[in-house]
């Protein structure tokens, strides 16, 4: 059985159709990366991952159950917009969500507990370079260290799939560069399964395992918003032919606009 | 050289006391011309009649207490405000998240709340005192009430100005509602709900001061509107000073506990 399952889903806002027959499956393990024109609904379709926002029609499970219908810790998330707890240091704010897990009352830990969440936390803050900076606010941090931070926040969580909604788009070149290697580098060594929304091509051919392209087919000119957009390539990115994949690129993507 | 890229520099504390020291002068001068006239005169007492008058209010015992008049005046009036505030802070802080946070219970509490904040407080002091009667807690309700519906309303917008992807973002480490409120909200809340306590300040000694003069036996407001009656300006003018100071010292210690207990408020403000 696959891991994620989309089952016919269709979206609709009234009279508009955002998306619709989406039908497709994720395995465990896939890095999943979403491209399309603006307005395809590519983040719409991304918050239904979430549980911010219901199917019109179909579902989508997970590992076999239905998706609940509210954000939950089997669904990690880094956003655009930096999403920190700006009273937390960095190593708190990682350290929120495992306290928040053992103690439902207090949302905070004390005593032996508390160091070994700390050991935890530390472990991952390592693991994305942030171990320097620990005791710091947010807002201390650039830019790419606080997206850094956002993604060892959900990491530590171990959350089934983690969803990546353009989070690098806010990124000067540079970091953007630097955040790619490491989500790739995070994505080997915890073995995740991943789905990035982005508007940039080659960040989506170089990161993901697997390139979804979402677009309208049908258009009819007197109703604009009569059809919705729906998959319209799914391309397999081998990962060990990456050495490879200058020319794939240039094939894959006349065929993507084609 | 411009005057928007003009600074004082080291003339600073200088120019900060300019003003005060400009309002002194101001005020020995026309004192004294008003003097020179009719030494006994009482609109503008001198300063050495003010300091007569003060020294009696700071150091002799009154009959009735066995204490000093500024004393007890000020231990009531500062025991009312604190109350007062204390309470309203308390409203304030619980209705203002539940509203801001919950959307079930912000359509239940919301247009209510706002149609209560629009009473005038002072329109129904009459029925706190028939109510509570002429004891401290109808001066306490007064101050209470009349600061509540803005500390409320506030604390509503500031829960709420808290981004939707990071109230999504909380959800998906596993927060529950209480979780999200103690961890999450409640921090976010607390600075910005001494700095509304600060800006209500001037409310609630106003509250404060009326009550006293309407329905009390001591305290810095009843003192004032008692020693109109005599035009005892040598004792009004220094209460009038006490009572700034009083209400300038509150919201400097306010600041200093909000920069002190939430050393991350003002980096994030930047």
């Amino acid at each position: 059985m696959s891991y994620l399952q989309i089952r016919n889903v269709w979206k609709t806002y009234g009279e508009n159709v955002i998306l619709e027959k989406l039908n497709f499956t994720i395995e465990k393990g896939e890095f999943c990366t979403l491209i399309g024109p603006s307005g395809c609904g590519k983040s719409t379709f991304l918050r239904m991952l979430l549980g911010q926002d219901t199917p019109s029609k179909g579902t989508i499970l997970l590992e076999g159950e239905p998706l609940a219908s509210e954000p939950g810790s089997d669904r990690g998330v880094v956003f655009q917009k930096y999403t920190l707890f700006p009273h937390l240091k960095a190593l708190e704010n990682v350290m929120l969500g495992l306290e928040m897990e053992r103690s439902p009352f207090l949302g905070k830990v004390f005593g032996s507990a508390r160091r070994q969440i700390k050991e935890e936390a530390m472990e991952m803050l390592e693991s994305v370079g942030l171990e320097q900076s620990a005791l710091k606010y947010p807002s201390e941090l650039s830019g790419g260290m606080q997206q850094r931070l956002s993604l060892a926040q959900a990491l530590v969580k171990k959350p089934k799939i983690l969803l990546l909604d353009e989070p690098f788009g806010a990124l000067d070149p540079g970091s953007r560069a630097d955040m790619q290697e490491l989500v790739r580098g995070l994505w080997q060594r915890y073995g995740l399964t991943a789905f990035m929304v982005t508007h940039d091509v080659k960040e989506a051919f170089e990161l993901g395992t697997r390139l979804l392209v979402f677009d309208k087919v049908r258009h009819d000119p007197h109703a604009p918003n009569a059809y919705g957009a729906t998959l319209v390539n799914d391309i397999k990115l081998d990962k060990n032919k990456r050495k490879n994949k200058g020319e794939e690129h240039v094939n894959i993507n006349e065929t993507a606009i084609a | 050289m411009r005057l928007i890229n003009l600074d004082a520099g080291r003339f600073s504390p200088l120019l900060k006391i300019l003003p005060f020291v400009i309002l002194g002068l101001v005020y020995w001068i026309a004192a004294d011309a008003r003097h020179a006239v009719n030494p006994e005169d009482k609109l503008l007492p001198t300063f050495e009649a003010i300091g007569d008058a003060v020294k009696i209010m700071v150091m002799e015992p009154d009959e009735l207490t066995g204490e000093p008049i500024l004393y007890t005046d000020t231990v009531a009036s500062l025991s009312r405000i604190a109350q007062g505030l204390g309470i309203a802070a308390v409203i304030g802080l619980v209705l203002g998240i539940i509203q801001g946070t919950l959307p079930l219970f912000r359509t239940l509490l919301s247009p209510f709340s706002a149609a209560v904040s629009l009473i005038p407080p002072i329109a129904i002091l009459p029925i706190l005192l028939v109510i509570l009667g002429m004891e401290e807690s109808a001066k306490v309700a007064l101050i209470a009430i009349g600061v509540a519906p803005f500390l409320v309303r506030d604390t509503q917008q500031r829960s709420m100005e808290l981004s939707e992807e990071l109230l999504i973002k909380v959800q998906t480490l596993g927060a529950s509602t209480w979780q999200i409120i103690l961890r999450v909200v409640l921090p976010h809340v607390m600075p910005r709900l001494l700095d509304a306590l600060r800006l209500s300040l001037g409310a609630a000694w106003l509250f404060l001061i009326t009550a006293e003069a309407i329905a009390s036996s001591e305290g810095l407001g009843y003192r004032i509107f008692l020693m109109r009656r005599y035009m005892e300006m040598d004792v009004i003018l220094p209460y009038v000073a006490w009572i700034t100071l009083l209400a300038f010292l509150m919201d400097w210690i306010l600041a200093v506990i909000i920069r002190k207990a939430f050393p991350w408020y003002r980096k994030e403000k930047k």
